[in-house]
């Protein structure tokens, strides 16, 4: 008798989330929509982050929106929905990321060629949304200065797959003590180059950067 | 923990090739990890278990090969494989690299088959 017969597969496991992702991404590239995937831990402050954008882009007359994921409730989405741009909560039941098919899902009835920007907030956690391609063009991961600055170190698999940074809560550095150039050290330890933006919802503080940045990337869209 | 969602994918995977290849016993699933891919082979494992009870994979080995983290090195001017996960720079000269080209693998390799007539013969 033989021995086992060994049947090569050499197959992706996220192969079907993969390609329905890269095909989004098409679809948002085609129309000039650029997407943003927003992850980072629970409590960072992804949500009012997110708000600011929101509220400025809109002020702009940019036409945006968002969709958000939780485990329940449909809170972050209502707290966005303040800035009054279109938004939609997907709820996860359970499930700790969200998957391409879930976004495709909630974008159903939207004009996406009359948007600008659309904004993904992803479930509140550090590792498990990392390998779920969304479609998104860019990722940006949050720190908020009130976790430490070693977190880029302790999960370096979320931030070496995002393509920029955010630092928040600024305004609290200094009760908290908070090194920003240690956080800036570590996240450059584990994604060496990355553009990291230092921001606070609250001020205000670097969101002008922040801004200038998406409207740099959504031109190269367009451009290309 | 999304290990379980990640398992059942294998599972699912697993059974569409074994269907396509005729069927059989599977003594082994072989998987690739790799170390950026957010997955904890441990995990995966308690959830492989879970997710193949009462499949044609319940009985089979699971072996991950774990594959480390790889960088083009610049100043080498090659890739090289880190011994860890931090930080992204060259362990020959040191130097930083984001330019990473292996460690994001999250992949089925292979099933090892039995085939069951030659097992009973």
């Amino acid at each position: 008798m033989n021995g086992p017969r060994i049947l090569e597969v050499r197959t992706k496991i996220l192969k079907a989330n993969d390609e329905l992702a890269r095909a989004m991404r098409r679809e948002f590239e085609r129309v000039g929509l650029l997407v943003v995937n927003l992850v980072s831990s629970p409590g960072t402050g992804k949500t009012s982050f997110l708000k600011e954008t929101l509220v400025r882009l809109g002020g702009r007359g940019e036409a945006c929106a968002a969709v958000v994921g939780d485990l329940e409730t449909d809170n972050d989405a209502r707290r966005l929905a303040t800035s009054g741009v279109p938004v939609r909560q997907i709820n996860t039941h359970g499930l700790c990321h969200l998957e391409a098919d879930m976004v495709a899902k909630h974008l159903e009835g939207w004009d996406l060629g009359g948007l600008r920007y659309l904004f993904i907030e992803n479930v509140g956690n550090l590792v498990c949304p990392t390998s779920w391609d969304l479609g998104e063009s860019v990722r940006l991961a949050l720190l908020s200065v009130t976790e430490g600055e070693d977190k880029p170190l302790k999960y370096p698999g979320l931030f070496n797959t995002a393509d920029v940074a955010a630092l928040t809560k600024l305004d609290l550095a200094a009760a908290c003590e908070f090194d920003r150039d240690r956080a800036r050290a570590n996240i450059d330890a584990v994604r060496p180059g990355m553009r990291v933006f230092e921001t606070s919802a609250k001020t205000g503080a670097g969101l002008d950067e922040w801004l200038a940045y998406l409207a740099e990337r959504r031109a190269a869209l367009t451009a290309g | 923990m999304h290990e379980l969602s990640i398992a059942m994918r294998v599972i699912d995977l697993a059974a569409g090739h074994l269907r396509a290849a005729g069927g059989g016993r599977v003594a082994a699933v072989r998987l690739r990890v790799g170390r950026l891919a957010g997955v904890v082979p441990d995990a995966l494992r308690s959830a492989l278990a879970m997710a193949a009870r009462g499949t044609a994979f319940e009985a089979a080995a699971i072996e991950i090969d774990e594959v480390p983290v790889r960088i083009w090195c610049p100043a080498c001017e090659r890739e090289v494989d880190l011994p860890g996960l931090v930080p992204l720079a060259c362990p020959a000269c040191g130097t930083r690299s984001g330019d990473v080209r292996g460690g994001h693998d999250l992949e089925l390799e292979s099933l090892a088959l039995v085939d069951e007539a030659e097992e009973a013969a």
